[in-house]
């Protein structure tokens, strides 16, 4: 009966109940959250798009040859280090008071960009740029290996046979069919982020869902909890919805069926 | 007399794979001049499709290795550069593939990719090149070329897909063009228009035609010269009518036994080829054909034979076959009389011997 009701809340009232530890409204703090949240996850998306589909198409074409090795060597170290460890790394390397490299003032002091945008800048790059190194290394595989399996197509024969230049079949011809399962996979991803990058989050102290999710894991606040979860599992649907419209988008064949 | 306008001389094409080098094309020559239509006929695997691919330089794309000659309009396309190819390149040489479903983009509108066709050899506006697109699919006659223009590839029926790729291969006016199996996926009856449309283009534009296939009754219609390839080798080669009415290859009265002939009366006489086409990895020793040729003697697994003039029919007609001259004859006499393999090889023996 408690979860009837607690369901019947959320989705009627939009009522998530109260923090056990502040006894404030947990919507709105999940909404005071959110900003920090998306703007780190659209930063990353982007960055990790275009490093992830320039590595990717790179060694696909020079495959089997210094570049594509290297590349996908570091990809690899990309995918198994883990965000806390590259994280911290970067901090090490680069904060402003601590760094070996000082370059970057401003990190683990989150300002919001209506405040002052370089320093939310500064304070947001390092952060980006860990959150997509993994997931880049993670597409520029996949995408190698989607564009390897598209250039055997028929259909780049054809526009070879055409008289096309290399650079156009490959980044026209090519990478528009082998573009597909990076966008599923970009989208779904995007989602999980949306709900909280928990691990970044904490690292570079940036105040957003996920690190209200972990704050309120430590303190044993289910509200708080719940909430977040709810949040995550909700951006994961809507983007599962949105990757299934741009899927009929980006494939005409998908329309009909 | 000006040179021919594609030179074929001596292509060697390997391939190498994981289970060894194919040697996909074994020193195959022929020419096509201005206008005319070569066909190629074969089994699948025979080496028809890569040779041509090699005249394009899509071979490249592979690691393919080329040696021979390939000389289009005098020049020689296998030391010429990547970018000088692709220039030639659906310009002046273009190819029309089997199964346009999986050879047109499935993402881009047809319109779109003839378009690109165009623009990849003419620097003119988009616009131009739709309206090029529209005429050259008006002339393949599809109905309604804007229309079609609009659609994706899958949205066309089989018929028009392959009307669709061969605007595509005709858009730049090429003096070549390469037909690989262009009615391979297609019905019947839709084969006959594609092959039709070809005929028609040929005279209007004027276009010189390699035509590939597996099928003897299709270049039948269409070839003024027709090259019968085996195991990466031409076995002969003849003008059309001589090579249909006076075949002197085993493997191509096979070819010719396994078409349908609809007017003989419902008696079912279609005598398949017994046993498969070699492996191309290690071909058969002797000739390629042996193992499966009903006449094959002994000393034919180790002669390697060569594709030589035929005695008093005229350069143009070359085989290559170790059978005398005159065996061949009575047997192609007795087969085309009703005989089997059998009698027919007696025959000959008995006449030989006797």
């Amino acid at each position: 009966m408690q979860y009837l009701s607690y369901m019947t809340d959320v989705f009627l009232r939009l009522d998530f109940g109260f923090s056990f530890q502040s006894n404030a409204d947990v919507l709105g703090l999940i909404l005071a959250r959110l900003p920090a949240t998306v703007q780190l996850a659209l930063g990353a998306v982007v960055l990790w798009l275009a490093a992830g589909i320039g590595l990717g198409v790179v060694s696909a074409v020079r495959r089997r040859t210094l570049v594509d090795r290297v590349s996908m060597g570091v990809a690899l170290v990309g995918i198994s280090a883990p965000v806390y460890w590259l994280g911290l790394v970067a901090i090490y390397l680069f904060s402003e008071d601590i760094g070996l490299i000082p370059l970057l003032p401003g990190i683990g002091g989150y300002v919001p960009p209506t405040e002052d945008l370089s320093a939310w800048l500064g304070s947001m790059i390092l952060p980006w740029c860990v959150l997509a190194a993994s997931l880049a290394a993670i597409y520029s595989r996949v995408l190698r290996a989607s564009l390897l399996d598209v250039m055997s197509e028929d259909y780049i024969r054809t526009a070879r046979a055409q008289g096309l230049r290399e650079r156009r079949v490959v980044l026209r011809h090519g990478l528009r069919g082998a573009l597909t399962p990076v966008v599923t996979l970009a989208g779904l991803d995007l989602g999980v982020l949306l709900g909280g990058a928990i691990l970044t989050e904490s690292v570079f102290n940036l105040p957003g869902v996920g690190r209200l999710a972990y704050d309120a894991i430590v303190r044993g606040d289910l509200p708080v909890i719940q909430g977040t979860v709810l949040f995550g599992a909700f951006f994961i649907i809507v983007m599962a919805i949105i990757v299934d419209v741009l899927y009929a988008y980006l494939d005409p064949r998908v329309r009909h069926a | 007399m000006s040179a021919p306008l594609l030179e074929v001389e001596d292509l060697w094409v390997q391939l190498p794979t994981e289970e060894g080098i194919v040697r996909a094309v074994d020193g195959v020559s022929y020419t096509v001049d201005r206008g005319r239509c070569l066909g190629i006929v074969g089994e699948s695997g025979a080496g028809k499709s890569v040779s041509a691919m090699a005249v394009m330089g899509l071979t490249r794309f592979s690691r393919a290795r080329i040696a021979g000659a390939v000389r289009f309009e005098g020049r020689d396309l296998l030391t010429a550069s990547d970018d000088e190819l692709r220039r030639l390149r659906g310009n002046d040489i273009a190819m029309v593939f089997q199964d346009a479903l999986s050879s047109l983009h499935p993402y881009f509108r047809v319109g779109d990719q003839i378009a690109g066709a165009v623009r990849a050899h003419q620097q003119i506006a988009r616009r131009r090149a739709r309206e090029r697109a529209a005429e050259i699919l008006a002339l393949v006659g599809v109905p309604d070329p804007r229309r079609s223009m609009a659609a994706y590839p899958h949205e066309l029926s089989g018929g028009m897909r392959q009307r669709a790729m061969i605007a595509m291969g005709l858009v730049n006016e090429p003096k070549l063009l390469i037909a690989d199996e262009p009615t391979a996926a297609l019905d019947v009856t839709v084969q006959a228009q594609i092959l039709e449309l070809l005929q028609r283009l040929r005279r209007e534009l004027s276009t010189a035609v390699v035509l590939i296939t597996h099928d003897l009754g299709v270049v039948a219609q269409m070839a003024d010269e027709i090259a019968v390839m085996y195991a990466g080798r031409i076995v002969e080669r003849a003008p059309a009518a001589t090579l249909l009415a006076a075949p002197e290859h085993p493997y191509t009265w096979g070819l010719l036994q396994s078409i349908p002939h609809p007017s003989a009366e419902g008696q079912s006489d279609l005598v398949p080829i017994a046993g498969r086409p070699p492996s191309l990895i290690h071909p058969p020793s002797g000739c390629s054909f042996h193992p499966r040729c009903p006449y094959a003697r002994e000393v034919h697994r180790r002669v390697d034979p060569r594709l030589e003039p035929v005695p008093d029919d005229g350069a143009a007609h070359r085989v290559a076959c170790l059978l005398p001259v005159e065996v061949r004859r009575r047997m192609w006499r007795a087969l085309r009389g009703g005989a089997d393999h059998r009698q027919a090889r007696t025959l000959a023996d008995e006449e030989g011997t006797g």
